[in-house]
């Protein structure tokens, strides 16, 4: 129902070149997000998917069709921003039928699926408001319903959490997987968000300065890094809740500079002449004296990546 | 979570205007600057209009002093209504800027979103070529335009200076409209075109309703130097059929007498259609100046 297929697909704004041959397949109702720092051209990708914006070269096919000349509208798609970019002089429910209303969808169908959209994210007591009279996460979840309204093969979301706060970004997370469970729809979903990347993701593409650098599973990147961007020298890396700490012994010693109590967690920052400033992750309630000296061990030696120059792990 | 902690918009609206509260000593300099612009502004015309009210004598005798009893006379607007066809003059001002307001708004409109919406090659030269005429003033080529209109055969007719007009209020008007469209947020036009508008749907149906404000700023300043204009009325339609109320009250005027009764009265009236399309546009207007209409 909604597999995508990106061949060798570049993308230059005149001079600057921002995506260099991506290669990429999504199968039919995965999860599939784009991560990667700021900058490194996830938007863009994720618009010329949407035929936003055109490819300087290469194929896009939803379904095995190509679609590269086909107009936004017509590819199947529905796309939740950031900005929520609800039409702001129309209620909710003109916000959500507009797409189907230009498509010349029937009128019986029309008020079907926007009532089947806002029962599945609970919006039905907003449905004569405009967006001006609603927070924040209602907002985002009517977005969402104007996405989920027209029925699309891939939904395609830009950092759509990154505008709300923590406790409504964990809700309405929870309610993006459950959408996904319950269309069983593909989806392709930007974030600079650890946490939603590991949790909602069924793949993750790690992309870089306009390339992906990395695909896989959640737990694969996890426990195989491949790039740790490029440091020119030979580096190790060890993540913070592999590392524990002692008082009387260990393999680096550092200087406590600051602990962070986060109720289920405790991080504690110390200053080594080994590594500068390493962060260690404590499971529980963990107190520790500022300027205090103390000992570093990584809990097992298969915790250790090493890199080379160029910022590629060693195997 | 208290209402303390509601973020954006209205915790900054709320600032402002808390800091503009706890200053009274600004708040009163404040007024008091605008109130005395606003006197010496509008002065003039408080003494067209009472003067309006009055007999000739009482016009020179005291010009200052309120149109009561002897003083009071309706000579003025009584010449005014005898004396030439003023409605006509009125309704070709009326047609004239009201359809000059039109196309400056519309084509000014329309160019602007091209500018600021799609990359093309020469986009910016375009831009400052568009944008020049607000420093050339078009009486300039006032020559040439007669020229131009008397071969098209369009002298004295209402469209000449309609068409003057649109190319007068142009530059200014792409110039403001362009600078706000481009902050009318990208997600929201892609959003339509997801939705399946097309250009033009996204132009009238989410751009244009967002820079309304700006669009009563660009009409004010559009629309005021089209009413007052004597110029052009002058040299490229002054027949009986085309005069405008300007050109209108020039009559009054002569080289040995002048009627100041009837141009009074005259100028008394014309004040009234302005008035009339400013408050309609005022409430968007001061909006848009709030907003930052001219950045
Ligand atoms: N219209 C444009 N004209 C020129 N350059 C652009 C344009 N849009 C994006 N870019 C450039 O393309 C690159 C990728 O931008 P993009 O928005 O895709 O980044 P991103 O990965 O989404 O970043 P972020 O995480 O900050 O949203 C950036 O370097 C940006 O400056
Ligand atoms: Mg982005």
């Amino acid at each position: 129902m909604g597999s995508l297929q990106i061949n060798h697909v570049n993308k230059a704004f005149g001079a600057t070149k921002v995506l260099h041959d991506i290669n990429l397949e999504v199968a039919d109702g995965e999860f599939v997000i784009f991560v990667g720092p700021s900058g490194c051209g996830k938007s863009t990708l994720l618009r010329i998917i949407a035929g936003l914006e055109d490819a300087t070269g290469g194929e896009i096919r939803i379904d095995g069709d190509r679609v590269d000349a086909v107009p936004p509208a017509k590819r199947g798609i529905a796309m939740v921003f950031q900005t929520y970019a609800l039409y702001p002089h129309l209620t909710v429910k003109d916000n959500m039928s507009a797409g189907l209303k230009q498509a010349g969808t029937p009128h019986e169908q029309i008020e079907r699926q926007v009532a089947e959209a806002s029962r599945m994210l609970a919006l039905e007591p907003y449905l004569k408001r405009r967006p001006a009279e609603l927070s924040g996460g209602q907002r985002q979840r009517v977005a969402i319903g104007r996405a989920v309204v027209r029925d699309p093969k891939l939904f395609l979301f830009d950092e759509p959490l990154s505008n709300l706060d923590a406790a409504l970004r964990v809700h309405t997370r929870l309610e993006i997987a459950k959408l996904h469970r319950d269309l069983k729809a593909t989806m392709i979903y930007v974030t600079h968000d650890q946490v939603e990347a590991m949790t909602l993701a069924d793949k993750i593409v790690v992309m870089n300065a306009g390339r992906i650098e990395q695909i896989g599973s959640p737990m694969e990147l996890y426990n195989t890094p491949q790039a740790l961007g490029v440091s020119g020298a030979k580096t190790i890396g060890i993540r913070p809740e592999h590392l524990v700490l002692a008082r009387d012994g260990g393999r680096w010693a550092g200087r406590v500079e600051h602990v962070e109590h986060l109720g289920a967690d405790t991080n504690v920052y110390l200053a080594t002449e080994a590594a500068g400033l390493v962060t260690v992750r404590l499971f529980g309630e963990v107190y520790h004296d500022t300027g205090s000296t103390l000992w570093i061990s990584p809990s097992h030696d298969r915790f250790i990546y090493r890199f080379d120059e160029a910022g590629q792990v060693i195997r | 979570m208290g209402p303390g902690l509601r973020r954006g918009d209205t915790e900054r609206g709320e600032s402002t205007m808390s800091k503009a509260t706890y200053s009274p000593g600004r708040a009163i300099a404040a007024h008091a600057v605008l109130i005395a612009y606003t006197v010496v502004a509008l002065f003039p015309v408080f003494v067209i209009i009472i003067n309006s009210f009055k007999s000739r004598k009482a016009i020179f005798g005291s010009p200052l002093s309120l149109p009561f009893g002897d003083a009071f006379s309706l000579v003025g607007y009584e010449t005014v209504f005898k004396r030439g066809d003023f409605l006509l003059y009125f309704q070709n001002s009326l047609v004239v800027t009201v359809a000059a307001l039109f196309f400056v708004l519309l084509f000014g409109a329309m160019a602007a979103f091209a500018l600021s919406e799609y990359r093309f090659r020469g986009n910016t030269l375009t831009g400052l070529y568009l944008a020049l005429g607000i420093m050339i003033p078009i009486r300039l080529g006032t020559v040439a335009i007669l020229q131009l209109m008397v071969a098209s055969g369009l002298a004295n007719t209402l469209w000449a200076l309609i068409l003057v007009y649109t190319a007068q209020g142009l530059p200014l008007s792409i110039f403001i409209l362009s600078e706000f469209m481009r902050t009318v947020s990208d997600d929201l036009k892609n959003a339509g075109r997801i939705d399946g508008m097309n250009e033009y749907k996204i132009f009238f149906r989410l751009v244009l309703p967002l820079v309304r404000p700006a669009m009563a700023t660009v009409a004010v300043f559009t629309m005021i130097p089209i009413w007052n204009d004597l110029w052009f009325p002058l040299i490229l339609a002054p027949s009986e059929a085309t005069k405008t109320v300007t050109l209108g009250a020039q009559m009054f005027i002569g080289q040995f007498q002048t009627d100041w009764n009837g141009v009074l009265s005259a100028l008394a009236l014309a004040i009234v259609p302005v008035l009339v399309l400013y408050l309609i546009f005022s409430r968007q207007l001061i909006r848009g100046i709030t907003s930052g209409a001219v950045k």
